[in-house]
């Protein structure tokens, strides 16, 4: 090494690593073949330094955090010392002494950073008593379970929260020994913004926040032989359940999983990436309808259940704008209970539906009440990644031996475009396949829309079909996702087509996957790489060309958004009140014969000025000499969002009122309720 | 008693929520002056008030719930009117402060749990020292303080704030 070289460069254990632009210290061991352990530190969230595992000596400066420190040329660093090993054993020990040690009957048994770096610490006893007091586990969703219990105080789930999605579900309460990791005011994830997810989840280091599990119903059924239990597998685990059993992030596994799941007792096992071929059709159907009126513009995509509930309780005036046409996951769901049950002349009740899924949202979105009919839902069970796989080892297959097995006839595969559907700009790329030849009448001959692939979290592509130029966006995080709609509000951008997806990647990184892994980004990477391969080497690539979906359309359908599709495909969207809660009392009628009013507060009202409203109304009871008669309240969401701001008089909801109209309706209806309650 | 707590629900009005996050102008840097003058006027932070602030400041309830759970000063339950602060320091403990702060709950009919009486006039707090260790044991009633206090004492401190509650009702 020469001179100049050596001058930017540290040693890591007696061994010279030249810097080129690593953040910390983490980063340049990891280029030594050294994996520092963690618990806090994600390259993709922002670094908290408070776990204190990453302790490195450097030479003169004694113990420093390696996540928190940046590389210097000239450092020497040592990264297993006797200082650095005690404080590591100390720390642990700490984290053990409030964690719950009941490891073999914890979710993440042989699958927890704090169980392994104790293990590989060779932690042996625990000094220190444990924690007397026992919290309660929230149970409350369909996708989550929090353990206050093995929290360790991290905070990954915090950060995970407010930087990837914005939302800030959680957040560090009290202090001291009283200090815990949770909800506002201590309420269940049920109560609060939460739109499940799952990114805390497959940040936790321990078993504090895992996926809700419905593998004990999926035995249930497999092994009921009164059941035709019918599979459908979403794109995004094909390239991440190989990684439970050694292979690599990407690697293709879907003709394994096909048959790892025949072994376990499933009957049938279609593949989501069809009814994704099929929302690519209803979907872009729908958009060029918008398009041809130049109406409910831009359509933002809706495959993404996260997205959808964030949509239904932030953006009311959005509602519209999103596709009406089912998620994959739905739209096979209605597809079993419709029409493979005619097909294996099974009845609905006889059928159970089971969905492959990356995501711990996906859970919540089958319990929709649009997707159950008469007590049935399309989808019964939906299970992660994480969930199959455990599924898969209890069944003690030798997975990476498997034989791989095609999908089911007649729905057999889906072609390349439903299966890019689960990495970001992936359904974009899919719906620009079909709308290419759809809006030319040509025959796209490059399939491959680059512009709309890779990870940055705002894409922006500009595509002329024919004489129409389209604006597309496609964005990850919800965090994103907020600062795009603001710029879209204010006019400072326009688009007519916007893909939405709640984790970054896409499906890719979903809260139901594998659990992260140091080099997340990397793995990522690999994931979305597996994918595109996978398109390649699909015989059909594009949707239309699918033979399966024109059987359906002959079969069943008829045609894009016919009104059976629009029975069976698509759904509606309603608004929804952020918070639960009760009514903000501030003036008090006296007499029994009075009317009270509800002014909305929140945050659409609230912006539309509901404020003034509410002076103005206490203003007129003065006016009219009726203070001791009119009760008036403050509320959080009439679920009107959208023609706010509203007000509600005894059980009646008034819209978009106006200070003059505030006058007019108290004039008119509220003093005539008076004057009639008088009588 | 009704009549009392029913104003005092009254007299907590929205609006001066809506005054201090003007005079602070809306700023997340502020919440915790914010906060201080909301307890001032509510005498605690409610629930949907704390909910209401922080869509006003843009940042999620739980953060807000943080901050307030984080500093004593700030209390999510209702307190009462006036503060009974029972010294607990070395000097009142060694001369029976125990006895004290019994005595005080007994005379306000405090169950175990509870700080704070169902009427809202009263809330009972130990502190560690109140510096009047020459008068051990104390206590102060909101800002006035009362020294060598012993259980016959404290009946006649309270007795005689329960009568001027009652007095001040009355008008």
């Amino acid at each position: 090494m020469n001179e100049k070289m050596a001058q930017k460069a540290v040693v890591v254990d007696g061994q010279e690593i030249v810097l080129n632009g690593e953040k910390n210290i983490l980063e340049v061991a990891k280029k030594a073949n050294i994996e520092i352990p963690t618990f806090c530190y994600h390259s993709d969230l922002s670094v908290y330094g408070a776990c204190r595992m990453c302790l490195v000596e450097v030479e003169g400066r004694g113990l420093m955090p390696a996540c928190s420190t940046p590389p210097e040329p000239g450092m020497v660093i040592k990264t297993t010392t006797s200082r650095v090993l005690q404080a590591r054993r100390m720390m642990v020990e700490f984290y053990l002494a409030n964690h719950e040690r009941d490891c073999t009957v914890c979710e993440r048994n042989l699958n927890c950073r704090l169980q392994a770096i104790a293990a590989s610490l060779g932690i042996d006893e625990v000094r220190f008593g444990e924690r007397k007091e026992k919290l309660p586990k929230d149970t409350s969703t369909f996708s989550l379970v929090r353990d206050p219990n093995r929290c360790i105080l991290c905070g990954d789930c915090v950060r995970a929260c407010k930087e990837i999605e914005n939302i800030g579900v959680y957040d560090f309460t009290h202090r001291g020994s009283q200090t815990k990791v949770e909800p506002a005011f201590g309420k269940k994830l049920s109560e609060v913004e939460c739109v499940y997810c799952g990114q805390c989840s497959i940040r936790c280091p321990t078993g504090a926040l895992v996926v809700k599990s419905e593998v004990d119903n999926a035995w249930r059924a497999v092994l009921d032989s009164d059941l035709m239990v019918v599979a459908q597998i979403a794109p995004a685990v094909r390239v991440a359940i190989g990684e439970a059993f050694g292979l690599p992030p990407g690697e293709i596994t879907t003709g394994k999983i096909v048959a790892a799941l025949k072994k376990i007792g499933f009957d049938r096992v279609y593949d989501t990436a069809f009814s994704a071929d099929l929302t690519v059709v209803e979907e872009a159907e729908e958009f060029f309808r918008r398009l041809q009126k130049g109406e409910r513009l831009p359509q933002f995509t809706s495959c993404c259940p996260s997205w959808v509930i964030y949509a239904e309780r932030n953006y009311p005036f959005y509602l519209e704008n999103l596709s009406s046409a089912r998620s994959p996951q739905q739209m096979f769901g209605s597809v079993i209970k419709n029409f493979i049950c005619q097909v294996e002349n099974v009845p609905r009740e006889k059928l159970v539906s089971v969905s492959i899924m990356p995501c711990t949202a996906k859970k919540f979105e089958a319990r929709r009440p649009e997707f159950i009919h008469d007590g049935i839902p399309d989808v019964d069970i939906v299970l992660t990644a994480q969930e199959t796989i455990r599924m898969i080892k209890t069944a003690n297959i030798d997975f990476r031996e498997l034989e791989p097995l095609p999908f089911d006839v007649p729905l057999g595969a889906g072609s390349g475009a439903g299966v890019i559907f689960g990495v970001t700009g992936g359904v974009t790329e899919a719906v620009l396949r079909y709308a290419y030849e759809r809006l030319t009448g040509q025959e796209l001959q490059e399939v491959e829309f680059k512009g709309v692939r890779g990870m940055e979290s705002v894409k922006e592509a500009e595509i002329n079909f024919g004489e129409r130029r389209v604006k597309v966006a496609i964005v990850h995080g919800l965090a994103m996702l907020q600062r795009l709609v603001q710029d879209m509000r204010r006019g400072e951008r326009y688009y007519d087509f916007v893909e939405v997806m709640n984790c970054p990647g896409g499906c890719i990184g979903g809260g139901g996957m594998p659990l992260e892994y140091p080099d997340y980004q990397e793995v990522l990477r690999r994931r979305a790489e597996g994918l595109y391969n996978a398109d390649r080497l699909s015989v059909v690539r594009k949707a239309q060309d699918n033979p399966s979906i024109k059987f359906l359309y002959e079969k069943w359908l008829q045609e894009a958004n016919s009104e059976v599709a629009e029975h069976h495909l698509h759904t509606h969207y309603y608004s929804r009140r952020r918070i639960s809660d009760e009514v903000i009392r501030i003036q008090e009628a006296k007499s029994a014969q009075k009317v009270d009013i509800a002014v909305c507060v929140g945050t659409s009202c609230y912006l539309k000025g509901s404020y003034d409203l509410l002076q103005e109304l206490l203003e007129l009871t003065k006016e009219y000499g009726v203070e001791d008669r009119v009760s008036v309240g403050a509320t959080f969401c009439l679920e009107h969002c959208t023609e706010g701001p509203n007000i509600r008089i005894n059980e009646e909801v008034f819209s978009g009122v106006s200070k003059d109209k505030l006058r007019q309706i108290f004039e008119e209806v509220v003093l005539s309720k008076l004057v009639a309650e008088a009588h | 008693m009704e009549t009392k707590k029913e104003s005092l629900v009254l007299s907590r009005q929205f609006e001066k929520v809506n005054a201090i996050l003007e005079k602070y102008s809306y700023k997340v840097d502020n919440l915790i002056t914010i906060l201080q003058e909301i307890q001032a006027e509510y005498r605690y932070l409610p629930e949907e008030i704390l909910t209401y602030v922080a869509t006003a400041l843009q940042i999620s309830p739980a953060q807000v719930y943080g901050v307030a759970t984080f500093y004593a000063q700030f209390s999510l339950k209702p307190k009462g009117e006036h503060i009974i602060r029972v010294c607990d320091g070395t000097a009142c403990h060694v001369k029976g402060s125990s006895q004290v702060l019994k005595a005080v709950r007994e005379n306000l009919g405090l169950r175990e749990g509870e700080n704070t009486t169902s009427d809202l006039l009263f809330t009972v707090e130990t502190v560690a020292c109140i510096g009047a260790c020459a008068l051990a044991p104390a206590l102060m009633v909101d800002e006035e303080v009362y020294g060598q206090m012993d259980e016959e004492k404290v009946q006649q401190l309270i007795d005689r704030l329960l009568g001027e509650g009652e007095k001040a009702d009355a008008v």
